[in-house]
């Protein structure tokens, strides 16, 4: 974050910043904190007995291979979904962002996906995907492919790594979009003059120019993989079959909410929030230094 | 990336100490090295800024609509208020809300207030939160297996009894049928909190297919030898125009609570020490049985066989019975409303069959559903727990009872809503409605079948669908699955023990 | 480059356009079918006979109530978080004051902490400041987020030096800077922004549940929840009535950003 501009006052950078910071104080600092709290007892849900454990909830966390198989398991769909999603974002962003006809029915036809509720997104896919009563789930088992995502973790897992990138899929076309139209025409036209053109153009006028953005993104999709994507994996699969598709914030609800374990849902999320800051940290450090000539 | 003859100055930019993640992203002027300045760019793009400032304008004004129209409608009133926190959506929410809109209308001092808060789970986690910043309400439905941490929750919650003998209000326990009333009771008896509602496991089937297969359509497997049997008929007879859309013999919804839950307590068979819980919180899981690891083996071989179709958790499995692909379906008595309304086919309600060797003389079985508890404030008056002591002694009339019973097919909790429901006629205009209660009210309740007073049974039951979707998938045997659901559920258990100072 | 045939991206951009309308156009035929026929698995892709009377149905109850509470929420986190992300955004970059690392870290965490294990404390929190069932409690925790900050501060950070010194040898400060430079330059980048953050405003369903308990304030999300029936009867065309009607504004919005992404600065200099 260094500028060799920079403007030199002092008091008006912090009344800047003041309003955000304010906010996170109040509604994320001191929650976390009190999480953080919370990691280090056994509490019952009502508070009523409360007895400190030290690091009891991280020890138990750790020493027990299921959840170490849950770590591997949510990096594996950290990285399906966010590269799944990204790579057709760009994709499909990229000839949207030509100068064809109808280009704004297409554009919306492909962001509105992100309008649907969580809940009503859900539904659809088992809609669709209900092995027995899906439109497409019938149809495959019709034509003799076992499709079963009760019983194959390998379909379960599949299914909710193509729902939840589904959604976010415009997610990330917005931003490529507007990333893409933030580049001058005039460079372009320039690198088109100068003879490049298509796969060349974009792999080295395109896609540096499109960096910031880039960046943005795969952090921003991380941990929606990380986090948001609870609801859809909740409503299509539950974790199961057996724990095929329980990812590392599935743990958290159904420790925090269901189970109404403070401490261990507590830990839990300390560990998902460490993890996620120091994948982000390496990201700004190894991603974000690179020059781009 | 030299473009000769074009006017770039692009290695400037990448090198004036920027973290490179922006470098090169507008090259505004170092491109053929006209220089802007501040006015001419802010005049060739001021049409943005134009536009920016007419929007919030208008925006603003968009905003401030929804405030005003919404903040102002927030009325109060001056009578009593119960807030009744629930997890009811659709046609059950709308009896609920009739429920608390005939109290209303019956008295003038207290009006209760029904709110909708999510699922059983999250109108829980809602409650806590609340009871913690002191702002309970005063009723919340809480399913069955959060019994266990309700009951733990010391001076959260007014149980019923203790209700009863502070307000004066007469909530005699004794009207409630016993197989219901038994899970949300201490082990003397007293009331903990009001059964609210309640439904039990039943076996649905396919009066059609049951025709085409050769079977008698007015007869219900009663024991598990004719269910395989059935079961067998049908599949021979699956693809054949007469069997319909009927894929497979046999599904489950609830598989653990109907298989397993269930089949222990019609059989009274323990499914933990301690009279499964009740009696202490040091209760350790024995479903692990012979006779259970039987009762797994056997449906773990159907699946194998293709009698048996593995639908999912919980209630997903429901629509394949009422979309006609499964021929008989365990579930719910409470599904009985989907079934009427989306099936195409003739059906009936039966009893869950029995293994007379393993018992000749099968008992009650359990209920499913939620009750209600009440909750305390530090500012909360003994005039507000006298109207809600009111309200639970309403619901329990015969009329509302019975109103609750057929609007939404969970059973009657009294044994007056019965008997209305019974001179009503409703049992010859439904029949099949009072099977439920015939299995609720079957032998004398034991300490096997009074129900589970287990903590975090919910978790408990998640470790068993998920040891048995591995059994499923042949991935280990059904003795393993119960095995691994005894070793890691007493886990569980003694976690709970643990967090709640026992 | 003027508008010319190009198949191939009509190609490209029709089958992506399906693989994305498919689920919204079930939900409009949906609305038209016997939600018996739907709960059996009997959804046809076609229209259906039951015509368009639903919507008649749905409007007759809360749902407009829960629409305008919608409308307000999202428009309130859309602008509150692009206004205080963009500010802090532009604190951090461009100036240099004691604690501003820190400062950035600290509201970039926040989007590291799982809702769920924020719920209790964030609930008590809320309830010490009296915004338990307000209308201002369902949006003020929402705009603190700091995903709207990352995006800024990236595109803050690429603002070329040249800009910065040209403005400042105008004699421009830093907030004339940032009304005429900063804000047009980032304009493609903010209707995106609007357009994200109040589709996540609009669909906001467990904190407005769990902080509001007046069902006036119910938004249409959860509006839809409570319809879709956990053991009974789901009215499965009613349900997706009111998600085609949820889905009308925020591709309202989506339609009338869309200018934004043209207009913004691709013309370069002319």
């Amino acid at each position: 974050m260094e500028r060799r501009t920079i403007f030199g006052q002092r008091l008006l950078p912090v009344v800047l910043v003041a309003p955000q910071f304010l906010l996170t104080l109040i509604f994320f600092l001191w929650p976390a904190c009190q999480a953080i709290w919370s990691s280090l007892t056994r509490q019952d849900p009502f508070g009523l007995h409360s007895q400190f454990a030290g690091l009891d909830n991280f020890v138990e966390l750790f020493t027990d291979p299921l959840y170490r198989a849950s770590i591997g398991r949510t990096v594996f769909f950290m990285a399906a979904v966010s590269a799944l999603s990204m790579s057709l974002a760009l994709f499909l962003a990229v000839f949207a962002d030509r100068e064809i006809r109808g280009r704004t029915i297409y554009r919306t036809l492909l962001i509105w996906p992100y309008a649907i509720a969580p809940a009503m997104a859900a539904v659809l896919w088992i809609v669709l995907l209900q092995p027995q009563v899906g439109i497409l789930g019938a149809w495959l088992s019709r034509h003799g492919i076992a499709w079963d995502y009760h019983l194959n973790d390998a379909q379960a897992m599949l299914m909710i790594v193509l729902a939840c990138a589904w959604k976010q899929v415009s997610y990330n076309f917005i931003f490529f979009l507007a990333g893409l139209q933030s580049i001058p025409r005039t460079v372009l036209e320039a690198a088109r003059m100068d003879g490049a053109r298509g796969w060349h153009r974009f792999r080295t006028i395109t896609f540096p120019l499109l960096a910031p953005t880039s960046f943005f993104l795969l952090v921003v999709n991380l941990v929606y993989a990380a986090f948001d994507t609870f609801g859809t994996i909740q409503a299509l699969t539950q974790g199961g079959p057996g724990k095929a598709t329980e990812t590392l914030v599935v743990k958290v609800y159904r420790d925090g909410v269901v189970n109404l374990d403070i401490g261990s849902s507590s830990a839990q999320s300390v560990v998902l929030m460490i993890g996620v800051i120091g994948l982000t940290a390496l990201q700004f450090r190894f991603l974000g230094r690179r020059q781009l000539t | 990336m030299a473009h000769a003859g074009h006017c770039d100055d692009r290695g400037g930019t990448a090198s004036n100490g920027l973290t490179g993640t922006g470098a090169g992203f507008m090259d505004w002027s170092s491109h053929c090295k006209r220089t802007v300045t501040v006015a001419s760019y802010a005049r060739s793009t001021n049409q943005p800024g134009k536009l920016l400032m007419k929007r919030r304008t208008l925006l603003a004004a968009t905003v401030a609509a929804p405030f005003v129209a919404v903040e102002g409608s927030l009325g109060q009133s001056s009578k009593i208020q119960v807030v009744w926190w629930h997890a009811m959506t659709g046609a059950n929410a709308d009896e609920i809300n009739r429920l608390a809109r005939a109290f209303n209308e019956s008295q003038s001092e207290a009006e209760v207030q029904p709110i909708f808060k999510g699922g059983y789970a999250d109108t829980l986690t809602a409650a806590i939160a609340a009871w913690r910043a002191d702002q309970a309400p005063h009723l919340v439905q809480i399913f069955e297996v959060g019994t266990g941490s309700m009951l733990a929750a010391g001076p959260a919650t007014k149980q019923v009894w203790q209700l009863a003998k502070e307000t004066g209000v007469d909530l005699d326990p004794a009207i409630y049928i016993p197989g219901v009333r038994g899970y949300y009771s201490l082990a003397d008896g007293r009331l903990a909190s009001r059964p609210f509602n309640s439904s039990t496991a039943v076996m649905w089937y396919n009066k059609d297919a049951f025709g085409a297969a050769g079977l008698d359509p007015e007869k219900a497997p009663a024991t598990w030898s004719e269910l395989i049997a059935a079961a067998q008929a049908i599949k021979g007879k699956i693809g054949t125009p007469a069997m319909g859309a009927v894929k497979f013999p046999v599904t489950s919804s609830w598989m653990i609570w109907v298989q397993l839950e269930q089949y222990s307590a019609i059989h009274d068979l323990p499914y933990a020490t301690k009279a499964n819980g009740f009696e202490g919180l040091d209760a350790e899981l024995k479903f692990n049985g012979p006779q259970q690891v039987k009762q797994w083996d056997r449906l773990l071989g159907m699946a194998k066989q293709g009698l048996y179709e593995y639908g999912g958790r919980d209630t997903v499995p429901d629509a394949l019975f009422y979309s006609g692909q499964a021929a008989i379906g365990f579930g719910s008595s409470a599904g009985r409303g989907d079934i009427v309304r989306n099936s195409k086919f003739k059906w009936a309600e039966a009893l869950l069959p029995i293994d007379p060797e393993v018992n000749a003389h099968p008992i009650n079985s359990i209920i499913g559903g939620a009750s209600l508890w009440t909750m305390t404030t530090k500012q909360r008056t003994e005039a507000e727990y006298k109207a809600v002591a009111q309200f639970l002694k309403f619901i329990a009339t015969p009329e509302q009872d019975a109103h609750f019973h057929q609007t939404t097919g969970y059973v009657p909790v009294t044994f007056a809503g019965y008997e209305k429901s019974k001179a009503d006629g409703y049992y010859e205009k439904q029949p099949g409605t009072d099977v439920p209660i015939k299995q609720l009210a079957r032998g004398t309740v034991t300490a096997n079948s009074r129900g589970l007073r287990l903590g975090r049974l919910a978790e408990i039951r998640n470790i068993l669908y998920e040891e048995t979707e591995k059994a499923l998938q042949g991935q280990q045997s059904g003795k393993q699955a119960l095995d691994n659901g005894v070793s890691r559920g007493d886990r569980v258990l003694r976690e709970f023990q643990k967090s709640v100072g026992g | 480059m003027n508008s010319r045939a190009d198949p191939v991206a009509h190609v490209v951009l029709v089958l992506g356009a399906i693989l994305f309308v498919a689920p919204l156009w079930l939900v409009f035929v949906g609305a038209t079918q016997d939600s018996a026929a739907i709960a059996r698995g009997d959804l046809s892709v076609l229209l259906g006979n039951e015509g368009f009377d639903v919507y008649a149905r749905v409007l007759a109850g809360p749902v407009p109530r829960m629409l305008l509470v919608s409308l307000g929420m999202a428009l309130a986190i859309a602008i509150g978080k692009i206004v205080i992300s963009m500010l802090s955004a532009f604190a951090v970059v461009f100036f240099r004051f004691p604690g501003r690392h820190v400062a950035f870290w600290l509201i970039f965490i926040t989007l590291m902490l799982p809702v769920e294990v924020r719920i209790i404390p964030t609930y008590s929190v809320m309830s010490d400041l009296g915004l338990i069932n307000t209308f201002t409690g369902l949006w003020l925790p929402l705009i603190a987020s700091a995903t709207a900050t990352l995006l800024f501060r990236q595109i803050f950070v690429a603002i070329p030096d040249e800009l910065v010194e040209a403005a400042r040898m105008d004699g421009a400060g830093p907030l004339r800077f940032l009304w005429d430079i900063v804000i047009p330059v980032s304009g493609a980048n903010i209707a995106a922004l609007f357009v994200i953050l109040f589709i996540y405003g609009w669909n906001q369903y467990l904190w407005p549940l769990l902080v509001a308990t007046n069902p006036k304030l119910d938004t249409i999300v959860i509006g839809i929840v409570k319809m879709i029936a956990v053991e009974t009867q789901t009215d499965w065309s009613a349900v997706m009535a009111t998600a085609m009607l949820a889905l009308l504004p925020p591709v309202v919005v989506v339609v009338v950003m869309q200018r934004w992404f043209v207009s913004g600065l691709t013309e370069g200099e002319k």
